[in-house]
């Protein structure tokens, strides 16, 4: 009995990579194998939480923005990183269904530590320069990693992620607009910009997670390549990423804090400086330099509107932002 | 156009673009902080909506030569504006960036129901102005309020029938909101002028175009009606204004500040 069972989860399996090896995609209500659904679940609550996060290092901007113009552009640009999440705890919600879980357990996960937001969102910002290069370099990252997996097996994720790429790419250009106008305005302007970019650059290099597991001890890569959700290794997509940026960043008269950073004409691959790993490791037990403040806010406005929430009757259906 | 004429649109433009800049500007503290992700995305756009007011009406200052848009917006010192001194109150306690923020929803739907609700009756008004560009402005706002002005009214209902502690907090902050929500009605120290000119109408016509509103509103959900509305703290229109104003106005310039002669 015992034996025909696993025989038949075998067949299923069987099926399941034929399928995913055809390129079909897999719908929510498929079936699918436990560890596919789990790399899913993680993967996807951590890009939905990470949109919701990442708001606030821009958020730190937005009242503040220089004119009303780059008000109204970084508050419409805000606005859609918070309707990705929206949009992406919708999909996580569909793949924990079967646990009993629900948006709430995802929040409360967030707060236990146990489910991370993405890295680059650990990261101080320290002027306007910072909301700028962050529209236009992370969400350029974001880019690179999103169309990576926008041929992801999982179909509810690849609509997802089709639409907010689309979006994605106004962002960059909404960050980019503001580079432009500060390296080609003052001294001072320039120097903000270039200030920018020295503290960034570390972060913006390990976006893309360490090269190896060895480096940090696991990765996650295999799984997920394994499966078709991504098709490209972390070292693969920070390549992409260089030679898209590099000569952009340049280009903006910009000077890129690595005197080491070459292009290798017989490897065919950059040669960088690689970033602090320890660091990486660091912000991944949320202990980075503003891990603890943004959790802290995010906390906060939770128990604070516990009472709305209680009003509505929505304690456990709807996640506080 | 007549220098005294002009006077007036300049006072009554001033008003109704201080007011939407000090609203919105609230509303940007907000973000992220909002009792749920929906409701981020939903206020995010009633708060661009109005920011996007403001630039209007500082553009037309600026066609009359009052300065630019962005000098009208972020630099003009607090005894300088016009807006009601209601909307430049604080969100609550506690600061946005980091401050442990511990921001009144109940006083933010409250201030906001009331506020979208008089700006109708101003719109409406101002659809029949002497003056012409006011009117076309009218117009086009007039197509964003009835959205505006649902999703305060379907908060302000809810939490109202809610009951218990949200109910608790919601009358305490119609009590608030109400000591000082004259101060949006009010046209200010030349409001004799400013109707004569024809640009809108008088205060008392607003005001009660707007009581009858809310006494429908109030009726409905079994509340009591708190009097007349009050301006306690003082008329923002001639000049008088908080702290508050002096702290949003640091923060909402603090970039363009830097050098408000250069592109940014
Ligand atoms: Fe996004
Ligand atoms: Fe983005």
């Amino acid at each position: 009995m015992a034996v025909s069972v696993r025989d038949a989860e075998k067949v299923k399996y069987r099926e399941f990579m034929e399928r995913i090896e055809a390129g079909e995609k897999i719908e929510a209500d498929d079936w699918m194998p436990d560890d596919y659904r789990q790399a899913l679940i993680k993967l996807i609550s951590m890009h939905g939480i990470s949109e919701i996060m990442g708001a606030l290092p821009e958020k730190e901007w937005t009242p503040k923005a220089p004119t009303l113009y780059r008000k109204l552009a970084i508050m419409a640009k805000v606005q859609d990183e918070v309707g990705h999440g929206q949009l992406l705890l919708r999909v996580a919600e569909d793949l924990i269904k079967p646990y009993g879980k629900t948006r709430e357990d995802l929040i409360q996960d967030l707060f236990a530590g146990r489910l991370k937001f993405h890295n680059v969102f650990h990261w101080k910002t320290k002027s306007w320069a910072d909301a700028g290069l962050i529209g236009w370099l992370v969400d350029g990252a974001a880019i690179i990693t999103q169309t990576n997996m926008l041929d992801c097996s999982y179909a509810p994720y690849a609509r997802a992620l089709k639409r907010i790429a689309a979006e994605e790419v106004f962002h960059a250009q909404h960050g980019e607009a503001i580079a432009v106008a500060l390296a080609t305005g003052t001294e001072e302007q320039k120097e903000m910009l270039q200030d920018a970019l020295n503290r960034w650059w570390p972060a913006l290099l390990m976006f893309f997670g360490p090269p190896t597991a060895e480096l940090t001890g696991s990765s996650k890569q295999e799984i997920t390549i394994k499966y078709k959700i991504r098709k490209n290794t972390n070292e693969e997509l920070r390549q992409f990423y260089l030679t898209k940026y590099v000569p952009r960043i340049q280009g903006l008269g910009l000077t890129i804090p690595d005197e080491t950073l070459r292009w290798d004409d017989e490897k065919k691959e950059w040669i960088y400086k690689q970033p602090d790993w320890n660091l990486f490791l660091k912000i991944t037990r949320n202990e980075g330099p503003m891990s603890q403040e943004r959790l802290r806010l995010r906390r906060l406005s939770y128990e604070n509107n516990a009472w709305v929430r209680e009003a509505l009757g929505l304690n456990t259906k709807i996640f506080a932002s | 156009m007549k220098p005294q004429y002009k006077e007036e649109v300049i006072e009554l433009l001033y008003q109704l673009a201080d007011d939407d800049l000090l609203v919105s500007y609230r509303g940007s503290e907000w973000l992220g902080l909002v009792p749920h992700i929906e409701e981020d995305v939903a206020y995010s756009s009633i708060t661009q909506n109005t920011m996007g007011h403001a630039n209007i009406y500082y553009s037309l200052l600026e066609e009359l030569g009052e300065g630019k848009v962005d000098d009208l917006a972020h630099l003009r010192p607090a005894g300088e504006r016009k807006n009601a001194i209601i909307l430049e109150e604080k969100n609550g306690p506690g600061h946005w960036l980091y401050g442990e923020p511990r921001y009144d929803w109940a006083f933010t739907v409250v201030r906001n129901y009331f506020y979208e609700a008089i700006k109708k009756r101003k719109i409406d008004s101002l659809k029949q102005s002497s003056y012409e560009p006011l009117r076309q402005v009218a117009v086009k706002i007039d197509t964003e309020i009835p959205y505006h002005l649902m999703h305060w009214r379907t908060w302000f209902e809810q939490l109202v029938r809610a009951g218990g502690e949200a109910e608790e907090r919601m009358k305490a902050a119609v009590a608030r909101v109400w000591e000082d929500i004259g101060g949006v009605l009010s046209l200010g120290p030349n409001e004799e002028k400013i109707v004569e000119a024809g640009l809108i109408e008088s205060e008392a016509v607003l005001k009660e175009r707007f009581l009858e509103d809310i006494n429908k509103k109030f009726t409905e959900l079994g509340l009591k009606m708190p009097g007349e509305p009050g301006m306690k703290k003082g008329d923002g229109r001639a000049g008088f204004h908080t702290e508050d104003l002096e702290e949003a106005l640091a923060q909402l310039s603090e970039v363009y500040a830097l050098n408000p002669a250069v592109p940014w």
